[in-house]
């Protein structure tokens, strides 16, 4: 309990990068309601849209295009509730903020990397194309593994229909570019890259316009209302100034991740190994040993790991993206996920891979 | 932050490592006791490790919408691990706690049995899977708050009633093994629940105050007959209510709604011609039929005892044995004897008839404060097995 952890959760949740301590601090000794006439209200005005412009730079948008929420939940559910299009679609590996807003019979099916079937995808599209919106993610949370975004707009447009991709996973661990992915709406979160919870963005293609949100204090340009998150926003845009060097690490990242699945197999199960994937995550089974086991034992080692989509219980149930990937359930209930960042070491890498055997290895002895 | 007492009760688990390397998992329900236990064990200088069970769905338990899966009782466990500064986990045992305990509960009433869930818990989702999963964690034991004792005799580990009567839990945990009471430590067993609130207080725990339960934990407002219901719709078949020479008396909405010795809600006036108050004598699945009659008429002296659980240090053999016998956990216990039945069966033949018995219960057996071993309920009988 004393020692220093070490922390391989970043999916979860990226520790704050430098500055974004004090870029908050800073913003509440500043105060002031953007909304305000006065000078106060101005200079936070200023603030907030200083950071609407590192947002558009990072996805490559225009700051016009930018509504800031209170984080990637909330931009899903602008995204799913008030793009005009009524019939959501969504890839079965969606994030639980993008399922709870499509109906369970238009979840469309994967392969078995988790990516999405692009077939599938055309032959929902066949009818009521013009009435849909399709939700497909940049990269899973749990197994890292990129979808096919720019395709599936393609085939979205064709169709008549829209495409939003939540990009919270992705964002910050690979380029994103909104226009050569050709997406109408795109989620992204703070915290998922060194900035505070409690703040994210949804980013709209030009021109694009929301309907039926409703009007009250109409911040964000009648968007989303709501006074800003100053705080938050000043910390998201503390972290956005780290971007180009979380790029630049990832293709160290890369090389910790591979080092790690060659000390686990063949012992482990990789999954998605063979698939285009992000550099920071490792989703693995350790056959035999549940999930749920895994984590508290590596917890009480001292390292910080999550198993599939934890409940605010703490609990852990089955990952749905794993059964969409048609894993079977007694090894999807083994699977834990490993996900890192620039903090990250080798020699963290190589403690947490001795840890895993030595776990397995005692498993195999009982 | 870590709470240290000064008390005169500070437990020794009797493990042979330091304390600091001894790890401990401590199963936390949320309430008081197992709150206190964790409390004691931490407090003792052992390396705690809580963890509480997620059984079943609070939100849909108590058929409320929004309510959240996980329930207080969780959040309670996992305050008070904060309080004492060790770990905390949740396991998510829905899917076996309904294999193994609700099923199981509902299944019994249908057969016209009167079921105790929490031995079946105990035996099932506590002393197997989560006993397992604490030796996963490198466990040198695994602690409950229950209220009994663990003795280390001569021949091994003795399981005994709770020093307070008035607490005791044994007739609950007769199905415990003799390889799983190794593992078992009780610090409760010997404590008065008054100390034990008193003790929580001490503590500072956030669950001092609480309210003990008294329900079954997946029945709120001890509504069973609706748990039933809804995990078997359409099983509470109505039928007749009859004497004792299978004449109609009235009608009744199902025997889930009834145990052997009952005497309300049968609304027949509760009486026959005679003016004697009628009781529940026997329910029949196959025939829908609730037998009634007089009190005289529930007296039993033989019971068969089915899926028996030795923990005698002696076998159980075809000779009886002179002991005390519980049949039910509100019962005193009394003086009966007992031999083996068939397959892992046994017989009791009691002093005295006792009224009431109902199959689905348990039959725990003690010499003293020692529980010898126990077995479930089958059948009753006015005269010897054959």
């Amino acid at each position: 309990m004393t020692r220093t952890a070490v922390y391989l959760d970043y999916n979860a949740t990226a520790p704050a990068a430098p500055g974004v301590a004090r870029a908050m601090a800073d913003a509440v000794a500043l105060g002031g309601n953007a909304s305000s006439v006065h000078a106060k209200g101005r200079a936070a005005r200023r603030l907030i849209d200083g950071v609407r412009g590192k947002v558009a730079l990072a996805v490559g948008s225009k700051p016009a295009n930018v509504i800031f929420t209170s984080g990637g939940t909330e931009a899903n559910r602008l995204a799913l509730t008030a793009s005009g299009k009524p019939r959501v679609l969504a890839s079965a590996v969606e994030h639980p903020a993008v399922t709870a807003y499509c109906p369970p019979g238009n979840l469309l099916p994967v392969d078995a990397d988790g990516r999405l079937d692009l077939q599938a995808l055309r032959a929902a599209l066949a009818q009521d194309g013009a009435g849909a919106i399709v939700s497909l993610m940049l990269a899973n949370n749990e197994t890292g593994v990129l979808q096919p975004v720019a395709e599936a707009a393609a085939i979205a447009h064709a169709a008549g229909a829209i495409l939003h991709c939540d990009a919270v996973q992705g964002f910050g661990k690979m380029p994103v570019d909104m226009a050569a992915l050709g997406v109408d709406l795109l989620t992204v979160s703070a915290h998922k890259v060194g900035g505070p919870a409690g703040v994210g963005a949804l980013v709209l293609a030009n021109g694009l316009l929301l309907s039926s949100t409703r009007a009250a204090g109409g911040q964000e340009q009648g968007r989303r209302s709501g006074t800003e998150n100053l705080a938050g926003i000043a910390g998201f845009g503390a972290a956005l100034d780290h971007l180009g060097g979380m790029l630049a690490d990832c293709d160290r990242q890369s090389v910790l991740r591979k080092r790690l699945e060659a000390a686990l197999r063949p012992d482990a199960v990789v999954f998605g190994l063979d698939a285009r994937r992000l550099a920071n995550t490792v989703c693995v089974a350790m056959p035999g040993v549940a999930a749920e086991t895994q984590v508290m034992a590596f917890d009480l080692a001292g390292f910080c790991v999550s198993a599939g989509a934890a409940c605010s219980s703490g609990k852990v149930q089955a990952s749905p993206v794993l059964l969409a990937m048609g894993v079977a359930p007694e090894l999807a209930a083994t699977a834990i996920r490993v996900s890192f960042g620039s903090g990250t070491t080798v020699e963290e890498i190589d403690a947490f891979a001795a840890q895993w055997k030595l776990l397995y290895g005692r498993r195999q002895a009982a | 932050m870590t709470l240290v007492l000064e008390h005169p009760s500070v437990v020794d688990l009797g493990i042979a490592k330091p304390r600091g390397q001894t790890r401990v998992v401590v199963a936390m329900s949320g309430g008081v006791d197992s709150s206190v236990a964790a409390a004691l064990v931490a407090a003792a200088g052992y390396d705690t490790i809580g963890i509480t069970l997620q059984l079943y769905d609070h939100g849909a338990a108590v058929e409320r919408k929004g309510a959240c899966c996980a329930g207080q009782d969780i959040h309670d466990a996992r305050n008070v691990s904060d309080a004492l500064g060790i770990p905390h986990y949740v396991l998510d045992y829905e899917s076996r706690f309904r294999q193994s305990v609700i099923d199981d509960f509902a299944d019994a009433y249908l057969r016209g049995e009167t079921p105790i869930p929490c031995v079946r818990c105990n035996q099932t989702v506590k002393f197997r899977d989560l006993l397992a999963t604490a030796r996963d964690l490198e466990a040198d034991a695994l602690v409950t708050g229950h209220y009994v004792q663990r003795v280390a005799g001569p021949a091994g580990a003795e399981l005994h009633a709770a020093l307070d009567p008035s607490r005791d839990q044994s007739y609950f945990l007769f199905a415990t093994t003799r390889e799983q009471l190794d593992f078992l430590r009780f610090p409760l067993g010997g404590l008065p629940k008054t100390e034990t609130r008193a003790l929580a207080e001490r503590f500072g725990l956030p669950v001092a105050a609480k309210p003990d339960s008294q329900d079954i934990c997946f029945v709120p407002g001890g509504r069973y007959a609706d748990v039933v219901e809804k995990l078997r719709p359409g099983a509470a078949e109505p039928g007749e209510i009859v004497d004792r020479d299978g004449r109609v008396l009235g009608a009744h909405k199902g025997i889930l709604h009834f145990t052997i010795g009952q005497r309300r809600g049968l609304h027949l006036g509760n009486t026959d011609g005679a003016g004697e108050p009628l009781y529940v004598l026997r329910l029949d699945a196959a025939t829908r039929q609730v037998v009634v009659g007089p009190r005289a008429a529930l007296g039993r002296r033989y019971v068969r005892v089915s899926e028996v659980n030795w923990l005698g240090d002696a076998p159980l053999g075809q000779e009886p044995i002179r002991c005390q016998v519980k049949l039910r956990s509100t019962m005193p216990p009394v003086a009966a004897l007992l031999w083996r039945g068939a397959d892992d069966g046994a017989h009791v033949a009691l002093d005295a008839p006792e009224f009431g018995i109902s199959p689905g219960q348990a039959c725990v057996a003690y010499d003293g404060s020692r529980v010898l071993g126990g077995g479930w309920i089958a059948e009753t009988a006015e005269e010897p097995p054959a």
